[in-house]
């Protein structure tokens, strides 16, 4: 670097660039925050689908699945389950869910396992009240197909 | 030699960081093989706890180096002794122990009963991504980091505030402040996406960043002997850029999470420019080994510290911009992409940092100020391009995976995409040689923990009697640079 551009210069671009640039988070943070519950629809988290986002830490199930894009990339998206086999109705899709869990592992060898939670059927709709609320975020429409 | 008594308790830092890689490559393989054989080692080591001991020993090991880095190069910058090397001995048993606890839970006990034994109930905040831990180690990772940043504050305040030392206090506090991020886990999922990468995107890149740049600066310094003045100015511009790009570059993260459009914008935008800072390092860490004033003897060093520069700027600069921009992001978000790029920026960026300066000082902490013996330097020569070559080779192994499983599973329309268990097993020969570079990535590994071991006690001698050493007379016996201080403010 040149002799012109002082080390004063460069700890400005730093001081000031850095302080700037978190400023601008910060606003845009706050504005994000102000609009952000018509997008989350907030107010349909029920007591059901916080207690099922407990049993998804619990279980550690970002361990293996991805969740909105984020998390493991062993197991499938779950953000867009409900879409994928739910056919619309909250009802079949919390049968499909309580049939899915309870038959895990699949006795299939070499295929990716999944554990059994031992879950009772009430924490199983929990589990799929959570799905179901987090599959109606919006969420600039992701993912590109209902295979996630 | 050592230039001052307390930079000693590094040491234990060091090694405990690369114990814990050793660990961290190990999980690793299973994870690789349980790709390709699915129920490989199920139901004893299911996949997510693999994962989630890879990742979290990852974690802890760069921070213990950054630990390590601090304790050995903030005395020497602020030429004074460490505050407190009792505390720092102290936080290391405490941070060692919680870290072989909790890794020892996620291994022994199954999660959701190590959230029960733990209490997870009274303050939910396990379960997330990288953020596993049991609450109670939260709560010792926060009493670890203000202790250490303490110390470390402490003893800058006593002595020079060099801008080196300066920048590295702002990336440790930085670290320590965005982690408490880690204790928000509200009911919205939403809300919890959005502040978990308060911890995850400002630490990797953002705080981060700081903390790279201030340990590559100070190696440089202390492997070329180029005047301060030029480093730090190079230093400041690199990490501010760093800091204006990577700050709101955090939208790159908020476009399919929830948070509004214009992050669709922001987020490509900023997050273009996050190359920069890694492209001028490379540039910055080539052009400062070329104006060296002295070949320093420990020549791996500074190829520690060439390498971080490019495959920093290949993991973290390229591959980070591959899916970078929301169109292209759309399609690769939460694929085998991702993947690649978490593999490729953490060891080119952080992995090998630690490395660098574990090259750099733990020869001087181990009397051989003028670095190891050319045997073991050898050794430590091959370790460096096996791991290098291996993670470049896992990397664009896990991009054609990605690249594949884009095509089957995410272009097609509804009827026509393959599920993604369908295009998981279609893509098991490139897995295959993914994990034949991961091997070569751990014989690379193995290499390196034993070039520690290489070389006799003569050939030790020979090698610090610095008749290798083309030096010119200001320097002459000198050897790890340490007394190269005329110039510092």
């Amino acid at each position: 670097m040149s002799d012109t551009f002082t080390k004063e210069m460069a700890r400005n671009i730093y001081y000031g660039g850095g302080f700037a640039a978190f400023l601008l988070l910060l606003g845009l943070t706050f504005d994000t925050m102000r609009v952000l519950p018509e997008r989350d629809h907030r107010e349909n988290i029920t007591p059901s689908v916080a207690h099922g986002k407990g049993l998804w830490e619990k279980n550690n199930c970002v361990g293996c699945h991805t969740i909105m894009g984020e998390g493991a990339y062993f197991a499938p998206e779950l953000a867009n389950v409900y879409d994928r086999y739910g056919n619309g109705s909250e009802e079949a899709f919390k049968s499909y869910l309580q049939g899915w869990m309870a038959a895990q592992p699949l006795q299939i060898q070499g295929r990716r396992k999944m554990p059994q939670f031992n879950l009772t059927s009430e924490e199983v709709d929990n589990l799929a009240d959570f799905l179901i609320w987090t599959s109606r975020i919006n969420d600039n429409d992701w993912p590109p197909n209902k295979q996630g | 030699m050592i230039k001052f008594e307390s930079q000693m308790v590094a040491k234990p830092y060091f090694i405990f960081a690369l114990t814990l890689f050793a660990g961290q490559i190990l999980f690793g393989l299973i994870m690789g093989l349980q790709y390709i054989i699915g129920d490989f080692l199920f139901p004893y080591i299911p996949f997510n706890v693999a994962r989630m001991i890879h990742t979290n020993l990852l974690l802890v090991w760069i921070i213990f180096g950054f630990m390590g880095s601090a304790y050995y190069l903030v005395p020497e910058e602020a030429n004074v002794e460490l505050h407190s090397p009792l505390l720092a001995k102290i936080m290391f048993w405490v941070f060692a122990a919680a870290g072989v606890l909790t890794i020892l839970g996620y291994l022994f006990v199954p999660y959701s009963e190590l959230a029960e034994l733990t209490r997870n109930e009274l303050f939910p905040t396990m379960g997330r991504e990288f953020l596993e831990q049991p609450t109670l180690t939260k709560i010792g990772i926060v009493v670890v980091c203000v202790a250490f940043c303490y110390n470390i504050g402490m003893t800058i305040l006593k002595g020079r505030k060099t801008v080196i030392n300066m920048v590295l206090l702002t990336g440790l506090v930085g670290l320590a402040v965005f982690f408490l991020f880690a204790f928000y886990n509200p009911e919205n999922l939403v809300l919890d996406k959005y502040f978990w990468w308060w911890v995850v995107h400002l630490w990797v890149e953002g705080v981060w960043e700081l903390i790279l740049g201030a340990i590559l600066a100070f190696t440089l310094i202390k492997v070329t002997g180029v005047d301060r003045e030029v480093i730090e100015k190079w230093l400041y511009v690199i990490i501010g850029l760093a800091l204006i790009s990577g700050l709101v570059g955090m939208g790159h993260h908020y476009f399919w999470i929830g948070p509004g459009e214009y992050w669709l914008w922001m987020g490509s935008i900023f997050s273009a420019l996050e190359p920069l800072p890694f492209f001028m390092m490379v540039v910055f860490a080539f052009k400062v080994v070329r104006e060296r004033k002295f070949e320093h003897a420990n020549k791996i060093a500074v190829t520690w510290a060439l390498g971080t520069a490019v495959m920093g700027f290949l993991g973290a600069g390229v591959w980070g911009f591959l899916h970078t921009l929301a169109p292209v992001n759309y399609f690769t978000h939460g694929t085998q992409i991702t993947a690649a790029h978490g593999h490729l920026s953490f060891f080119g960026a952080y992995a090998m940092i630690v490395m660098t300066i574990t090259s750099y000082a733990m020869p001087i902490m181990r009397g051989r100020p003028l670095g190891n013996p050319m045997s073991a330097q050898k050794v430590e020569r091959f370790s460096f391009w096996a791991m290098c070559i291996g993670m470049l080779g896992i990397t664009i192994m896990l991009t054609i995976a990605g690249a594949w499983q884009i095509a089957l599973q995410r272009m097609p329309d509804d009827a026509n995409a393959l599920s993604f268990m369908v295009t998981q097993e279609k893509l098991i020969p490139i897995y295959w040689a993914r994990l034949a570079f991961g091997v070569l990535f751990s014989v690379g590994l193995i290499a390196y923990l034993v070039s520690f071991f290489v070389g006799s006690k003569e050939a030790i001698i020979a090698q610090n009697n610095g008749v290798t050493q083309k030096a010119p007379q200001e320097i002459a016996g000198v050897c790890c640079g340490a007394c190269d201080e005329s110039k510092a403010s």
